[in-house]
Formats: structure tokens, C-alpha cells, sequence
């Protein structure tokens, strides 16, 4: 277990005070001045060497994402901050904005000077009404202690906050439609090239992060690359807040090292499955988006980007949702089938039409009304969408539905086969 | 988007203005964005907007904010059509907005909506005849490990099941408002009497620590 | 220059070119349907993905840049995969009904179906029901069989300016539309139903009237403004049914107005397909003979000077030619081809044209409109001007009442005072242009303002070598033709409105009106009045006589449009009843009023026009004209500028016949359903 020195997030359980004393007293905005003045180029490599990989679920490596923003460039460049957090099971942001906000507006400061960006933003989900108003408060706190805002920390870099409320789409945390978003239209996701670096907010170059990869980014400042890279596994880098709900007997957040075994971390934390760990059905280890992996799998995998890749499925977010024997889990991923369809922006035809066209065939499954043909129509549908469309929610949509195919095709055609016997002139 | 809430018939008002609190209130946030990028603050105005009719967004409330960012009117129908959280039509004073997405389906959501449709004898997509409470299933609120959750107006009400629904309903048709967060009392997202972590957090100083109030006081 | 190759073929692309415009160049097609040359990319249909090499997903090759090295395949069995879903998604809601579809025969979807889709479908749920959308008397929904590909919004939203069309809801549930159910305030809807690739869009007048392959197709030009917008006409025996648009990059690129494509209804109502003599006041059909034999008679009875002629809106050049010469025989200069009295004279031909050309205005940088609001007066020329706008770097300014205008303007003023307020704008522009109206010409100090205005043009650097940026606008599509005919007052010869003065005075004894209904013809006083034409209109019911003309889809004619292009009409039906192409009327009457005009036919006559006018035989070109001084220095109204059109929809006989043009006027002036104001308050549905 990792222990509570190597936490970055102190106060993940909003146990202590999250306004500004408190979060002086833990040890956030020590000598940000000093890193300031550090530079870009120092943080940005300091960023590259902590090997830390996005925390919004593609895992693309932060520092090597800083590093794309231009040198010089005639527009304003933006920070914005991707706190539209909406996937299934993924609920540790929201702990961040509302325990940990200075954690996150100090890295907002580092992160902007890295990209040579003076304003930025940090789109909230809407539903989050309560977290915006803490949040806009924390910022407000920082702005009268002179941390950000003009000249600041005293280092001479100015820098302004926004925080931006959504209303309703998580499509929106992609990072195109959320700029779409903030720009003031629908969230509809942009093609790409022009990818945000180069043109992003208002036309301008722009990189969008997660909010754990920026609120994590002082403390590896602080302590130094090497102390973050020394944490969990190569290429895997670092400390992970968890989220793990579902049938575990203590549903929590926690922050944990990487590459934790998956078992390890349910059995330590979430006081373990449901009626013990034989009795696990399956987890989602990532977020709704990534395909579930069934017991067996469950045993020994790691919680990492790799290890989580190579038994196909993904860490995502992190968000670990746990199924024990007791759940259907056709209807569980038939759930997730309606989510995708209504969370669809409906601008590309695959998913518009795709994302619908599943949920209603999964509906049946749920019931066996279907034919065991239809199991691969309903796989191969799900490959006519994966990889079509302008952004990854075409692909979120599929895999789950994939990874159900996978490994409980047999439960399906069971399903089927019972529904026959019920009900004998059905189809 | 919502049009999923139900109801009697409702007309839709002539027009719509910003009260003077408002559109202080307005002005606030598009001053957020550069000069010309006003078209940014459309989804804080629609809000603004909403709050001030009774969480819901008429279309002359639509236009009102078109006419103040110089949007195209289209461009705000758009707009509110696709977030869901603008209401379209009216919505009852309280507002349940269920989420039922797998993580909290899991735990129990069935039983939470089972609650509410006993205890109001409404479905999903209606609301009261007293215009009380209206119900609504949403998609996943973010709050996982505290589920199942329901959003009541603004706030999210978590570790929820059948009793614990009715009782919030009881509270609330009382007058009284419950406080938010977990209605188990637990620490927000912390593993209920089983927390191994953050136990002992060495603070250089802790003026104003609120230990234990957790985030049921929020705002 | 990337160099990339498509399906083993190198191309070279120019800069900024698209992989799709690589495989074109290659050779490849590939099927697409959100994507449209003219219109912002959207890469949402996903119809175009292709396979390019290295690339972990099959790209949309509409949004994507060609670069160099790039590998692409378009019949690989990933890129036919992924078509083949695309077909597949776009095919499972929508419905099934082309046997009653009006796109049948010409949709896009259809065809590439065929090219690319299953040949079953295994979609067994409810296909998506979505209801219909009001967008006016011109384009008819039909939404569940539309598939999203925004074309027509964004074709309201660029092209036509209008940013009232929208998709509003999400995923499967989003819905195009106008949200709040009105008519589209654009002159250019109609375009929507060609920019549709499918049925979702279709022509309302045109429901269910033919089928695409059951009409002949005629390539036209259009004579409704001074546009000369190319069209083509479909036509199923004696009835035009359809008019389209045919590409041409100078004028109308591949668009045309309402008008053009609409009021072609009016060409069956209300004709003049009789010759009819006036007896005992009332109108009475009679032979050609009687007909012709009464107005030769009168002629060879009434001297020269008290004969005038006056050219309407919709007249041929051949027509003006002919009526011309006959006149000339008698020895009248009495003739005008300017029945409004704009200020202007064939002396100086590029102080009548739009020098810069519709296409030049692409090259302008400041744009000053005088006295004119092209958004109805030339509803191409204003599209033209967008377009221009929407790359920058442009101003425009007006001198006349407030515009409606689909681009941003400055006001500078009502009337002529305000010429000169934009002077010093016009002279930082590289290449400053400058559009006169009818509206500014067409006053007692037309002459005056046009000086004025040629000075202006002159001193901010509008006329140069390499450019001309000297624009008069105008709105009828016989105008330039008659002024390059030279169809105006002879020595000591009258003009309109001294025509209309000599005819109250008694003076003017004979009136031959050649189609022309703009004049006030209750100032015709005892005059014996001709009117030959096509239409009911205002000059048949002063009539004497009337002698039935073709309308311009029923005779093979040429136009001159206000570039000052001649180009050629082409006759897609024959006149109704006894109605005859205009040239051989006024030649029959010659042959009768003993003055024979020396041609025999079309040709002949041509050759004379080209003989006498060589501007006129330079067809589908722009001569450049010559500068000269023009217009005449004097004192000048202060009074504001009256644009010449209120009624887009009504400007000439054919328009004012036609029953959609008289919807339209009723749902633009808010008397018709279809209106912001007279449509019901409520939520959209």
C-alpha cells in the first residue's frame, strides 16, 4: 500500500479544511514562486521525466503534450483545465475540486506558464453546481492572496483563472467538444488536424488536461520527477486516485500507486467484492468506455496502462466498477448501451445511428428476444462504428459491448436460448 | 434538452428580461471571456436564465439571450436543445433528477426510483399535480462511489436506498431541506468505517480545519 | 506541392488541397454526401472515410490535408468496410419510400446505396418517425429521410447569410430545422433543395410533378433580373416544371434566386395566346391578320414623330432590334428602352455596366452600394458579395435607407449627400468598387448623381489598367441589350417620359409597347396602344391591340446581363396558343406596314444585330469597356434614395402571375402562416 507520505492529495476525503490555510498548511503554493521562475522549459522537461501519463483516460504523456504548445506565438495560448467529469464510475475529480481546489488552481499557474499561456480555463460539468461554487471560491481565495491573477506568486508572470460551468453533455469532455463548448455551441466534437495546440480556444493554441494530471503537477514540481517516476511501473509511472463502485462491500475513492494489483487495491480499500471475492462476476476497470474483463482476468491483473492493455481492455480513468455474481450483466452493459446513445452528439452518421441501433438490440438481449446471429451482427455493428467517427465516443460505445461479447457470449446465447423455451413462438 | 419531465399543458411566456440582479449577474460572466468571444457565456446565461424562471427555459428566455451575446437565435436553440440540464418546459419545485446509469443501478438504483414512483405516484418524466416534485432519470451524476445518487435541483443526495429515499422525500415535503451529500452521514468518499488512508496528514499548521464536517455544509 | 499516392497513383495536389480532391485528381471517386465544394467542411457523414497508410483508423478524406508521403487506398477492404457500415448506418432510418419521393431518379443517396450498400437490411427495430419541419411555400420536408449531413444549414448560414436554420436536439434525436417553424428569409432557398442530398429537401411547387427522366432538359439563361443566371429547364410537353441552376463560376456559380427557380408558375397563367383588337372598349380575340393589319394600318397612317415605342423589363435583344428598325422605317425616334427613366445613355458602355463583372468582386477590398440593395435586386450579385465578406478583409458601405443586408454595412446616409463620406476608405483600398442603383438613377437627378459618382470612381482609384471597379446594378434583364441596341431616343426623339408627356398632350398617337408594363399607363392619354407581350400585365389592359409574344423559355434569344455579357436563351417549350416569338411579329408587321425588315430568320437577323453591335456577338464574354466621361454635372435632391424593388418575389408580369411568388410575397409581409408573427407561439413541434 502506498503509503500516506507519497499521497499527493491530502485531503481527498475533504477530512480538513480546503480553503486556503488549509491548503497552505499541506504543504500547496510552497515556493511556486521559485518554480515559476524555474520556467517552462524546466517544468516541461520535469513533467517528461515524471513519465506521468494523462489522467482523463487516454494516457497520453503530459509533459510530452506541454512540450507541443508554441514557442512563440502572435494569439494568446490557453490552458483549459477538462473537469466536465461524466464517465460511468469516475468520480475523483469532483473529490479534487471540492477537498483539494488549490492543488488544482497551483497547477493551472505551473501548467500555463509551461505553455506560455496567461489565461485559463477549467470547464465543470454542470451537475456539479455545489463543486463550481467551491471551486470559484478557492479561486477567488487564491486571487486575494495575490497566488494568481497579476504578477503572480510575485514571480512576475500574470495569470488569470475562469471557471467555466457545462450543462449537460458528456460529450464535452472530449477536448474539442468542450472547447466547442466554451466557445458557446453545441459539444460537438471538432475534426482534427488542426489539433489544439496549434488551434484550439478561439482559434488560438490551446492544450486541454484532465483535471488530476494538472492538480498532480506542483507536487511532482516539488518533489521531483524522479520521486514520481519512482512509484509504480515503468511507463506507468506515478500515484492514481481510484474510484471503485459497484458490488465491493466499501465503494471509495483512493489514491493509490500504479500498477496496484487490481485485487489488491479492492480487497485493501473497498473492504473487498461483495460476498468475498469468489463471488466477482467481472469489473469494468477503467470507466464504462472500457470492455469489462471477467474474473479470471480479475485475479492477477495490474492496474496500469499496459498491463490493462494487453488483457484488452483499458485504465481509462481509473474507475473501477465492480460486478459480483448477483448482477445481469447483460443489462449492466445494455445500461451502458443507453448511455452511449443518449450522450451521442449525433453529428457523425456511425455513431448517431450506430449507438442506437446497439442499445435497442442489446434491450433484446437483455430479455434473449434475439437470435444467437444477431450476437454477431450486433459484434460486427459494433465494428462498423469503432474507429469511424470524429471523436472516441463511437469507440467507447463499442467496447463495452465487445468486451460483454468476449467473455460472456455464452451467458447471451443462454439468455436466447431460455426466452425461446418461455415463450416458444417467439422469434 | 429536457423535455423528458412531462406536464400539463404550459404556455410559453411572450416574453423574457434578466431582472437587474440577473443581468448584473449576466454581465459577471461574460465578462470572463475576451472582447467579441461574448457567445461564450451562453450556457451561464441559459442558467441564469433557468434560475431565474423556475428552472425552466422558455424560448423568449432563449431569445433574450441571443439578443445579449449577438448570437443568432438558432445558434441558442442549439444550444439548449442539446445540454440537458436546460428544462424546456416546467419543472416541479423540486426537481429529482435519478441517476440510473450502471454504477449506481448496481447499488441499488431500481429500489430508488421504485421509492419515489410509490411515494408520488408519478413515473419518470412527470411530475406531481401539486407541482411539487417532478422525476426525471439522468445519466451518470459522478459520484459513483457514493451511489445510487439523485440530484434534487442543485444538490446530490448519495448512499441512497428505498427508506432513505422516502425519507428525503418526507423531509422535503415538509419543507425542511436535508442536508446534501451522503444521507448515511458517511465522509464523502471515503470507505465507510474502513478508511486506511490519509489517516495521519502532517500539517505545518491547520487553523480552520473542519475535520468531519466533510462537505454536507458545502454552500 | 505534397505528393502523395491514391490507389497506386502518384498525384501531386496543390497546396491546401483535401484527400479527397487528391483522389479526384487521381481519378478516384469517392462517394460522399456532407461534403460540397462550396460549403465549410463538416466530415460528419463519414461516407468518404478512405485507408491511409500508417493511420490507425481509415480517415475522412474530406477534412483531411493532403501531405506529401501520404499512401491512400480507397478500395482496400478496410476503407470498403468502413463505406459499407457508413451506407448501412444512413440506410437503417431512413425510410423506404422512394417510389413516392420527389429525389427519386437524382438522390445521391439512392445512387450510392446501389454503388456501395447491402443488398439487405438487418435492422429490425422501429425506424426513427421525425416530423416534418415549415419552412415556407418553396421547400418541402419530409425528415425522416434526412440524414443529418448539414448542408442546408450551413448553406443558410455561408451562402445564403441567413443564420436561421439549425440542428437542435442531439444523437439520434437531433433534428434539423428552424426550430420556431418560419420561412426562411432568404432569397436563395430553393438551393437547399439542390444542396440536399436526399429527399429531406425537396421543391413544394415541384411536389410530385415529374419525374427527373420524364422531362427534356434545356440549358438556359434566366431573364427574371439582370442577373443571367444560368438554368436549366425541364420540360414535359407545352409546360416548363422545373428550373435549376447550371453551373457557371463567373455569374451565378451554382446557385439561382427563388425567383429564377419559382416563377415559373406565372408562365402558364394569365398568357396572352390570342391576338385581340379592343372594340367597343372590350377586348376581342381576332386573327393575326386582322391583328397585324390593324397596327400596320395605323402606322402607315400616323406620321413618325407621333409613333413612340417603349421596351419592357423581359425583352430580347432580337425583339428590340427588330422593333428598332421598324421604327427607324418610319422615320421615329420615339423609342426608349428605359420604361422607369434610369439616368443613363448608351454613349459610354462602361457607364452603364458592372465593370468590375460578378466574379471581379472577389478580387475587391471596399465596396460602397449606391442607391441600390443587390439582396433584391440581384439576389447572385449579393451572394456574390457574402461570399466575398466571408474571407476577410472586406467592407462595405451603403448610401441609401437601411439595408437588410446578408453582410455587415456601414450607413452613411440616406441620400446623395452621403457619397462622398466614404472617400477616404475607397482610396486605402487596393481595389475599391463602387454599385450604382437603380434607385439613384432612376430620379429627375440621375444624370447628376451618376457624375458624381463616375468622379468618385475616378478619384479613389477605381479605374485603373488592371481594374474597373465603376458597378451600375440593374434589374432588368433587357436593359443592357437596349442600351448596346442603342434602343433610345433618336435626334430630337423622346424619351419615356416624354413620351408619356406627348401621349397626355395628344402629340403621341401610336404606343407600341414591346412587353413593357413598368411604364404608367394611365398617362397613355388617347394614344393608340400596342402591346406586345406575353403577359396580362399592366400594358395589355391599355391595350389596343395585343400581339402575343414568348415568354423567355419559349424562344431561342439573346440577353445581355448587367456584366454587360450577352449570352443565349434557349426555347424549352413553343408559345402558348397563337403566341409567336417576338422578332417574327414585328417582321410579319414590317412585311404588312409595307417597310419589310431585311431578315428572313433568326440567323439573318443575328448577324445584322452583330454586324451593327459587335459587343453583342462576343456571347457568354464580358467585353471590357472603354472609360469616358458620362453622366451630367448638376444639382442634386438631397431627398433619400427610394430602392427600386420592395416586392423581391413580383418584379415583372411573370412574377406577378405566378401563385408561389404570391405566397412567398404574403409570408414575407406577414399576411400568410409561415411567419415569425403569424405562426402559433410555442415550443417547436
Amino acid at each position: 500500500m502506498l503509503s500516506d507520505k507519497d499521497r499527493i492529495f491530502t485531503n481527498l476525503y475533504g477530512q480538513r479544511d480546503w480553503h486556503l490555510p488549509g491548503a497552505l498548511s499541506r504543504g500547496d503554493w510552497d515556493g511556486t514562486k521559485e518554480l515559476v521562475l524555474k520556467g517552462r522549459d524546466w517544468i516541461i522537461n520535469e513533467m517528461k521525466n515524471s513519465g506521468l501519463r494523462g489522467r482523463g483516460g487516454a494516457g497520453f504523456p503530459t509533459g510530452l503534450k506541454w512540450s507541443f504548445m508554441p514557442k512563440e506565438s502572435k494569439q494568446p495560448c490557453y490552458l483549459v483545465v477538462n473537469a466536465d467529469e461524466s464517465e460511468p464510475g469516475t468520480c475523483k475529480d469532483r473529490d479534487i475540486i471540492r477537498h483539494d481546489p488549490q492543488k488544482l488552481i497551483e497547477g493551472c499557474l505551473l501548467a500555463s506558464v509551461a505553455m506560455g499561456a496567461h489565461t485559463a480555463y477549467i470547464y465543470i460539468r454542470g451537475e456539479f453546481v455545489n463543486e463550481a461554487h467551491r471551486l470559484n471560491e478557492a479561486v477567488q481565495e487564491a486571487y486575494a492572496a495575490g497566488l494568481i491573477g497579476k504578477n503572480a506568486c510575485g514571480s512576475g508572470y500574470d495569470f488569470d483563472l475562469y471557471v467555466h460551468r457545462g450543462a449537460g453533455a458528456y460529450i464535452c469532455g472530449e477536448e474539442t467538444a468542450l472547447l466547442e463548448s466554451l466557445e458557446g455551441r453545441k459539444g460537438q466534437p471538432r475534426l482534427k488536424p488542426p489539433f489544439p495546440a496549434n488551434s484550439g480556444l478561439y482559434g488560438c493554441p490551446t492544450t486541454v488536461n484532465n483535471v488530476e494530471s494538472i492538480a498532480v503537477a506542483p507536487t511532482i514540481l516539488r518533489r521531483g520527477a524522479s520521486w514520481f517516476a519512482g512509484i509504480g511501473r515503468p511507463k506507468n509511472e506515478g500515484t492514481k486516485v481510484f474510484c471503485i463502485s459497484g458490488h465491493v462491500e466499501k465503494p471509495c475513492n483512493v489514491e493509490e500507486a500504479m500498477g496496484i494489483p487490481l485485487r489488491e487495491l479492492i480487497e485493501t480499500h473497498a473492504g473487498g467484492v461483495r460476498g468475498g471475492w469468489d463471488n466477482l462476476l467481472a469489473i469494468i476497470p477503467g470507466g464504462s468506455s472500457v470492455p469489462c474483463i471477467p474474473k479470471s482476468i480479475c485475479d492477477t491483473v495490474l492496474m496500469d496502462f499496459d498491463a490493462l492493455r494487453e488483457v484488452k481492455s483499458g485504465l481509462g480513468t481509473a474507475a473501477v466498477i465492480v460486478m459480483d455474481k448477483s448482477t445481469d450483466i447483460i443489462k449492466a452493459i445494455a445500461r451502458l448501451a443507453k448511455f452511449y446513445k443518449h450522450e451521442s452528439c449525433g453529428q457523425c452518421t456511425p455513431c448517431r445511428e450506430g449507438t442506437g441501433w446497439m442499445w435497442r438490440v442489446m434491450e433484446r438481449m437483455v430479455k434473449g428476444h434475439a437470435t444467437v446471429e444477431e450476437i454477431d451482427m450486433l459484434l460486427e455493428v459494433s465494428f462498423e462504428i469503432e474507429g469511424h467517427t470524429i471523436c472516441a465516443l463511437g469507440d467507447a460505445a463499442a467496447w463495452p459491448i465487445q468486451g460483454l461479447i468476449r467473455h460472456f457470449r455464452p451467458e447471451m446465447e443462454k439468455r436466447i436460448l431460455e426466452y425461446r423455451a418461455s415463450a416458444p413462438r417467439a422469434a | 434538452m429536457s423535455e423528458a419531465v412531462e406536464g400539463l399543458p404550459f404556455e410559453q411566456p411572450a416574453s423574457f428580461a434578466f431582472t437587474p440582479e440577473y443581468l448584473a449577474k449576466a454581465q459577471a460572466q461574460i465578462a470572463k471571456y475576451p472582447e467579441g468571444r461574448q457567445a461564450s457565456a451562453v450556457l451561464p446565461l441559459l442558467d441564469l436564465a433557468q434560475r431565474q424562471n423556475d428552472n425552466w427555459l422558455p424560448r423568449a428566455a432563449m431569445d433574450h439571450v441571443a439578443h445579449l451575446l449577438g448570437m443568432a437565435p438558432i445558434r441558442v436553440y442549439e444550444v439548449a436543445t442539446f445540454y440537458t440540464m436546460f428544462n424546456l418546459r416546467p419543472v416541479g419545485q423540486h426537481l429529482f433528477q435519478i441517476c440510473t446509469t450502471t454504477p449506481c443501478w448496481l447499488r441499488g438504483s431500481d429500489q430508488v426510483v421504485e421509492a419515489c414512483r410509490k411515494k408520488l405516484g408519478v413515473g419518470i418524466g412527470q411530475t406531481t399535480p401539486d407541482g411539487k416534485f417532478s422525476l426525471m432519470e439522468v445519466e451518470c451524476l459522478g459520484a459513483c462511489v457514493n451511489a445510487p445518487i439523485i440530484q434534487v435541483n442543485d444538490d446530490f443526495y448519495e448512499d441512497l436506498d428505498g427508506p432513505s429515499t422516502e425519507a428525503l422525500i418526507d423531509a422535503l415535503s415538509r419543507g425542511e431541506k436535508p442536508p446534501m451529500g451522503s444521507v448515511k452521514g458517511r465522509q464523502t468518499s471515503a470507505p465507510e468505517h474502513a478508511q486506511k488512508t490519509l489517516l495521519e496528514v502532517p500539517e505545518r499548521s491547520a487553523p480552520g480545519t473542519q475535520a468531519g464536517a466533510g462537505d454536507r455544509n458545502a454552500e | 506541392m505534397p505528393k502523395l499516392t491514391v490507389n497506386g497513383i502518384e498525384v501531386e495536389t496543390p497546396p491546401g488541397a483535401t484527400v479527397l480532391q487528391a483522389c479526384q485528381m487521381a481519378g478516384v471517386e469517392v462517394p460522399h454526401f456532407c461534403f460540397h465544394e462550396r460549403l465549410a467542411i463538416a466530415g460528419n457523414c463519414r461516407m468518404c472515410l478512405v485507408e491511409q497508410e500508417k493511420a490507425s483508423k481509415p480517415v475522412a478524406s474530406c477534412a483531411m490535408p493532403a501531405a506529401d508521403g501520404m499512401v491512400i487506398h480507397t478500395d482496400s477492404d478496410k476503407a470498403k468496410k468502413a463505406r459499407k457500415g457508413v451506407m448501412e448506418f444512413l440506410l437503417i432510418n431512413h425510410p423506404l419510400d422512394c417510389p413516392i419521393c420527389d429525389q427519386g431518379g437524382e438522390c445521391d443517396l439512392q445512387d450510392q446505396a446501389m454503388a456501395y450498400g447491402f443488398d439487405r437490411g438487418r435492422f429490425e427495430e422501429n425506424k426513427r418517425a421525425v416530423k416534418d419541419k415549415e419552412l415556407g411555400p418553396l421547400v418541402k420536408t419530409s425528415m425522416n429521410r434526412c440524414i443529418h449531413c448539414t448542408r442546408c444549414i450551413r448553406f443558410a448560414t455561408e451562402i445564403a447569410g441567413v443564420e436561421e436554420m439549425g440542428a437542435t436536439g442531439r444523437g439520434e434525436s437531433m433534428e434539423i430545422g428552424t426550430y420556431v417553424e418560419k420561412a426562411l428569409t432568404s432569397e436563395l432557398s430553393g438551393n437547399l433543395v439542390d444542396v440536399c442530398p436526399v429527399g429531406a429537401l425537396t421543391s413544394k411547387p415541384f411536389a410530385f410533378v415529374a419525374r427527373p427522366w420524364e422531362m427534356k432538359k434545356i440549358e438556359s439563361v434566366d431573364a427574371l433580373d439582370a442577373v443571367g443566371s444560368n438554368i436549366r429547364i425541364d420540360a414535359r410537353g407545352s409546360q416548363v416544371l422545373r428550373v435549376l441552376p447550371r453551373l457557371n463560376e463567373d455569374i451565378n456559380e451554382e446557385w439561382i434566386s427563388d425567383k429564377t427557380r419559382f416563377a415559373i408558375d406565372g408562365l402558364s397563367r394569365r398568357r396572352l395566346d390570342r391576338p385581340f383588337i379592343r372594340k367597343d372598349g372590350k377586348l376581342v380575340e381576332v386573327s393575326w391578320q386582322d391583328a397585324l393589319e390593324t397596327v400596320a394600318s395605323m402606322m402607315k397612317r400616323i406620321p413618325g414623330e407621333r409613333m413612340a415605342a417603349v421596351a419592357g423589363d423581359l425583352v430580347d435583344v432580337e425583339a428590340m432590334y427588330a422593333l428598332k428598325a421598324l421604327m427607324g422605317s418610319f422615320g421615329s425616334g420615339n423609342i426608349d428602352c428605359r420604361p422607369v427613366g434610369v439616368a443613363l445613355d448608351p454613349s459610354v458602355r462602361a457607364g452603364y455596366l458592372f465593370n468590375t463583372t460578378i466574379a471581379g468582386i472577389e478580387q475587391a477590398d471596399a465596396c460602397l452600394l449606391v442607391g441600390t440593395n443587390p439582396r433584391y435586386e440581384a439576389a447572385l450579385v449579393n451572394a456574390r458579395i457574402r461570399k466575398r465578406y466571408l474571407k476577410t478583409g472586406f467592407k462595405v458601405a451603403a448610401v441609401g435607407p437601411k439595408l437588410d443586408a446578408t453582410f455587415p454595412v456601414e450607413q452613411l446616409g440616406e441620400g446623395p449627400e452621403a457619397i462622398d463620406r466614404w472617400t477616404e476608405t475607397l482610396k486605402a483600398a487596393k481595389n475599391p468598387m463602387v454599385i450604382i442603383g437603380q434607385g439613384a438613377l432612376a430620379r429627375p437627378d440621375g444624370a447628376a448623381i451618376l457624375a458624381r459618382v463616375r468622379k468618385l470612381a475616378e478619384e479613389t482609384g477605381m479605374i485603373r489598367e488592371d481594374w474597373n471597379g465603376f458597378n451600375v446594378l440593374h434589374t432588368a434583364a433587357a436593359q443592357v441589350g437596349g442600351l448596346d441596341l442603342g434602343f433610345v431616343p433618336g435626334k430630337g426623339g423622346r424619351d419615356t417620359a416624354a413620351i408619356l408627356k406627348g401621349c397626355e398632350a395628344g402629340e403621341i398617337e401610336l404606343v407600341y409597347l414591346l412587353g413593357a408594363d413598368e411604364i404608367d399607363t394611365s398617362r397613355l392619354g388617347k394614344a393608340f396602344v400596342v402591346y406586345q407581350g406575353h403577359h396580362g400585365d399592366a400594358g395589355a389592359k391599355r391595350a389596343d391591340v395585343i400581339l402575343p409574344g414568348a415568354a423567355y423559355t419559349e424562344k431561342d434569344a439573346i440577353y445581355v446581363n448587367t456584366e454587360g455579357r450577352p449570352q443565349l436563351a434557349r426555347r424549352a417549350v413553343f408559345p402558348p396558343g397563337d403566341a409567336r416569338e417576338d422578332w417574327k411579329i414585328l417582321r410579319a408587321l414590317s412585311d404588312m406596314a409595307g417597310k419589310k425588315l431585311p431578315f428572313d430568320s433568326l440567323p439573318q437577323l443575328r448577324k445584322q444585330i452583330v454586324e451593327a453591335h459587335p459587343v453583342i456577338g462576343a456571347v457568354d464574354a464580358v467585353t471590357p469597356a472603354a472609360w469616358g466621361n458620362f453622366g451630367k454635372e448638376g444639382p442634386v435632391d438631397p431627398a433619400a434614395f427610394v430602392y427600386p424593388i420592395e416586392d423581391f418575389y413580383r418584379t415583372d408580369a411573370i412574377g406577378r402571375a405566378s401563385p408561389t411568388m404570391a405566397e412567398c410575397a404574403a409570408v414575407k409581409a406577414g399576411v400568410a402562416p409561415g411567419t415569425p408573427m403569424g405562426g402559433k407561439t410555442g415550443t417547436h413541434g
